[in-house]
């Protein structure tokens, strides 16, 4: 791939170069870095371990909001048109007076609900705390870098999050409240909400909702370029491509996900703006009927190019939602299992196709469009090999387990519950994938379910493994296990106590984005385990808000083990990549010595060793070398 | 702390950070266009018969923004290359040129191009009307001849509060030739030169009229990728000028004086990016402009 693949882990490469922090410059930078006050060490920080917390704190708290959304909705969905008690009659004075009146949801509120639980969770929740948290903090450390190698462009990337998360935010204060059309916003619904007389042009809900786009996809820019370019050039010496932590690789490929999948939604926004704004009709057709009058426009517009350019980003996306949980789930299972990572370079490509292939599936979106079944055919088969790469992976996950001696600590017990919560979200998508099968499922609970189990128990809980996992990196500090373990176990058994019966419903016929949760539906009159397809939503709708106090012990948790959690050394899971090589917490710059790889990221249980990690910065000893020439498998 | 690789280059990649960024952000940059691009072609193709407006553009004023373009792409490369000779004074002159010819571009779209577009109107008359205004339209000939039919009337509107004011009847409009005098052989080409509107004045009645507006944005599909496509390419300009002002004033020079090294990757970079949106340009001219 590259020349430093094949460069042996010798000193010497790289010298003529600067090398990683430099002796002769020393004394000049220390004392700058003294003069740094609170604001610039802690809030408008370059330092990407900073930036990596920032993002991910925000990120936190973004998706708890986009979770309390949807608890609100879901006191709708399992019991329509009543009065939400305690705090139904106070969230007026919160979100205006047409959002409860009473205490009772309005059915624009509701898809005011539905949208922002949507763009909230996935571009202000798991996009920043899967792709910006995590890979700011710990990519660098991983690879041996300093810091980014565009410190300032990576500070600009949080600033322009914290801009468009804002907007989002502002938008449910506006006349008419935030954005309704989905978090799809499909046009020409999305294209005139909002629009006319009593809005303004600018400052209503759906524009907002595009202006504060283009802030987050801006955001997505910066560090995916950053990202690429650390990660190409400031590998540590040694460090080849193959020699990468599988989390690095995985967060290589987002990176290029983001960079070239949302750039055409940024068109498509631009453009649904200035229908909004300037009056073009780029998503409207000639001759529309809106509240039975006539639409002066000028026409000649297709809603359905929206649909296109929505999706050429949106099915990229859903693998930026995925990917990073990818990584963090090989890294905990290796370290878990104590065994490397079972066929790595499959992993690796894997990933790599997946990148590919994601660019050329979207339509799969679209059956109902009526594209013709040329180009369906077209899609449905790259959806289907697409698939193969995603089971190469789940199955390197599952035979990663075998004969290992497991440690069940608590990012384990995230990980081995993504695995199978993964698996079902994964499989549940090949109906869709069939677009005479999608025909029937397309937009119902049934679709609900199946992405739901993808980032829900899937990506969500991957972050929660990450976050207990490189928490002691971060403080010094471990989480607490026995509260980990509270908030681990409630929240499986909910998780599916919500989004397995979502499949029956649909496949029962319940549409997705109904206000009244299907209501009508009961009078279809067919029941699964003795219950109508509505009347499910009031057993999903109590797991729901269990499942919102079984986080409470995660906050608690996690706060407060920042200053009284365990104390514990630098190298707490006895893991073998280089990021636990630092200091905890890792001092502005990282690395005390320059780090050296000299092996693989996952070199547990090496025969002949006392211990049964091996790091990747310890020299390889001469009879190691032998005997690894007898073991070729093991080389590289 | 120093970031390795910020000037000097990385031995096994022969690169330094700042060039794989700058390429890195040039393929999303590709994507944004290509995705406005792309949108283009599919409005296109999607246009009904007449729909597409053609020749509205003035083609020797774009040709003259295009060549601007050209020779500031060149004079960039030899603003870096007196760098790299160290020759400070030909690269501070070369680098003028460049932010010259972008301030001309600029001027010459948003005081040439854009504001006569939006005092001439089209006239669109509704599909059964068309044959009460064939002496302006030429449908007969056209369709005889297999060419798209007219379904707009253009030209200069003499009574703008008929725009407002429902008493008033008709739309009068000053023709431009093409419907002046539609059966004329030399109007079934686009003009190169869009000619001015002429002493004819049609009188149109509203009631034949299913819309009326100037060439703004929201005059056509083709006006829309129009004013979206340049106007966003017209933001990268002012970029790329702002960038090479800032290269360009003394502040930058301190940064030559401690590494020349540094100020000529710098203008390398942003040197890039300026070929680019001028690639960008040489895509906007021939398909808005020519074809
Ligand atoms: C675990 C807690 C969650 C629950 C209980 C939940 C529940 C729901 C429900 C019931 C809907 C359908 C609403 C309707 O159609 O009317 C929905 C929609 C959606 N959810 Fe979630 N969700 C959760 C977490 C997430 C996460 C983590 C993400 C993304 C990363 C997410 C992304 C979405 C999206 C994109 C939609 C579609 C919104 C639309 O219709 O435009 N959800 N969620
Ligand atoms: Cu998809």
């Amino acid at each position: 791939m590259d020349a430093s693949t094949s460069h042996p882990p010798s000193p010497g490469f790289g010298e003529t170069g600067e090398t990683h922090g430099p002796h002769h410059h020393e004394a000049g930078h220390d004392h700058e870095h003294h003069e740094l006050g609170f604001w610039r060490k802690y809030i408008f920080s370059t330092d990407h371990k900073v930036i990596g917390i920032q993002y991910g704190i925000c990120g936190m708290i973004f998706l708890f909001m986009g979770f309390s959304l949807m608890m609100i909705m879901r006191w709708q969905l399992a019991y329509p048109g009543q009065a939400l008690p305690l705090i139904g009659k106070w969230l007026p004075y919160i979100f205006g007076a047409n959002s409860m009146p009473d205490g009772k949801m309005t059915p624009e509120f509701y898809n005011s609900l539905g949208a922002m639980h949507g763009t909230i969770m996935i571009f202000l929740g798991v996009v920043p705390v899967a792709f910006a948290a995590f890979g700011n903090f710990v990519v660098p450390l991983q690879i041996g870098a300093p810091d980014m190698t565009f410190p300032k462009v990576n500070a600009a990337s949080f600033w322009a999050f914290a801009v468009g998360g804002a907007i989002m935010l502002t938008s449910f204060f506006v006349p008419g409240g935030a954005a309704k059309g989905g978090w799809t916003s499909y046009t020409p619904l999305s294209d005139i909400a909002d629009k006319g007389p009593g809005f303004h042009t600018v400052l209503n809900g759906q524009s907002l909702w595009l202006i504060g786009f283009i802030f987050l996809i801006t955001s997505s820019l910066l560090g995916a370029v950053n990202f690429i370019t650390t990660i190409i050039q400031l590998r540590a010496k040694g460090l080849t491509w193959m020699r990468l932590p599988f989390f690095v690789w995985s967060q290589f490929v987002t990176a290029f996900l983001l960079l070239l999948a949302f750039p055409p939604l940024e068109a498509a926004i631009i453009m649904q703006l200035m229908d909004r704004t300037a009056a073009t009709s780029f998503f409207l057709p000639a001759g529309m009927i809106v509240n039975g009058a006539p639409l002066h426009v000028s026409g000649g517009g297709s809603p359905l190019l929206w649909q296109h350019l929505f999706w050429f980003l949106g099915h990229p996306e859903v693998y930026v939602l995925i990917l990073p949980a990818f990584g963090i789930v090989g890294e905990i299972l290796a370290n878990n299992s104590r065994k490397p990572l079972w066929g790595y370079k499959s992993l690796v490509f894997s990933v790599l196709v997946i990148g590919f292939l994601s660019f050329v599936v979207w339509a799969h979106h679209m059956w109902l469009t009526g594209m013709g079944s040329t180009v369906s055919a077209f899609f449905q088969t790259t959806t289907l090999l697409i698939s193969i790469p995603s089971v190469i992976i789940l199955s390197a996950f599952f035979i990663s387990l075998w004969g290992g001696s497991i440690r069940f600590n608590v990012p384990m017990l995230f990980v081995t519950a993504f695995l199978p919560m993964f698996g079902i979200g994964g499989l549940t998508g090949i109906p869709l994938a069939f677009n005479s099968a999608d025909l029937y499922l397309h937009d119902t609970y049934y679709v609900i379910a199946h992405f739901h189990y993808i980032v829900a128990p899937g990506t969500i809980f991957g972050l929660f493994a990450g976050v207990y996992y490189w928490f002691p990196k971060a403080t010094g500090r471990m989480m607490s296990e026995f509260w980990g373990k509270v908030h681990f176990w409630p929240s499986l058994i909910c998780m599916n106590v919500i989004f397995l019966p979502m499949f029956l419903q649909g496949m029962l016929g319940m549409h997705r984005r109904w206000y009244d949760g299907g209501q009508g539906w009961t009078l279809a009159g067919e029941h699964i385990w003795g219950l109508s397809g509505f009347q499910w939503n009031t057993p999903i709708s109590w797991a729901a808000w269990i499942m919102g106090l079984a986080q409470i012990p995660f906050i608690i948790n996690f706060f407060w083990s920042i200053k009284h959690g365990k104390k514990v050394n630098d190298n707490p899971w006895e893991a073998t990549t280089l990021e636990w090589t630092a200091p905890s917490p890792p001092p502005h710059g990282n690395f005390v010595t320059t780090p050296v790889a000299y092996r693989g990221p996952y070199e547990y249980s090496l025969p002949g060793r006392e211990k049964d990690f091996t790091m990747q910065n310890e020299p390889v000893d001469p009879s190691e070398r032998s005997r690894r020439m007898a073991e070729p498998a093991l080389a590289h | 702390m120093e970031i390795p690789y910020t000037i000097s280059t990385r031995p096994d990649t022969g690169l330094w950070n700042a060039k794989i960024g700058i390429w890195l952000f040039l393929a999303s940059e590709v994507m944004l266009f290509g995705g406005l691009f792309s949108a283009y072609v599919f409005l296109r193709l999607d246009a009904q018969p007449g729909e597409w407006p053609h020749g509205l553009l003035n083609v020797p004023i774009g040709t003259f923004n295009t060549a601007i373009l050209i020779v500031s792409s060149v004079t960039v490369v030899l603003a870096w290359a007196a760098l790299k000779m160290r020759r400070y004074n030909a690269y501070w002159w070369y680098m003028l040129a460049t932010i010259l010819c972008g301030i001309i571009f600029l001027f010459v779209k948003l005081y040439l191009e854009w504001p006569p577009k939006f005092s001439h109107y089209g006239v669109f008359i509704k599909p059964e009307a068309r044959e009460k205004y064939e002496p302006y339209l030429g449908n007969h000939r056209r369709e005889e001849k297999g060419l798209e039919p007219r379904i707009e009337i253009t030209g200069h509107l003499e009574n703008h509060e008929a725009l407002t004011d429902s008493n008033i009847k008709e739309y009068e409009i000053a023709l431009d030739p093409v419907n002046a005098d539609p059966d004329n052989p030399s109007h079934d080409r686009p003009h190169f030169i869009p000619l001015p509107a002429t002493e004819k004045v049609a009188k149109i009645d509203k009631q034949d009229v299913e819309r009326i507006d100037s060439f703004g944005p929201w005059h056509s599909a083709y006006f829309a990728s129009y004013f979206t496509i340049t106007g966003l390419h017209g933001a990268h300009v002012l970029a790329g000028v702002l960038v090479f002002l800032y290269m360009w004033l003394p502040v930058s020079k301190k940064v030559y004086q401690r590494n020349p090294e540094h100020l000529a990757n710098r203008v390398e970079v942003s040197g890039l990016f300026w070929h680019f949106v001028d690639l960008i340009w040489i895509f906007v001219f021939p398909l808005f402009y020519l074809l």
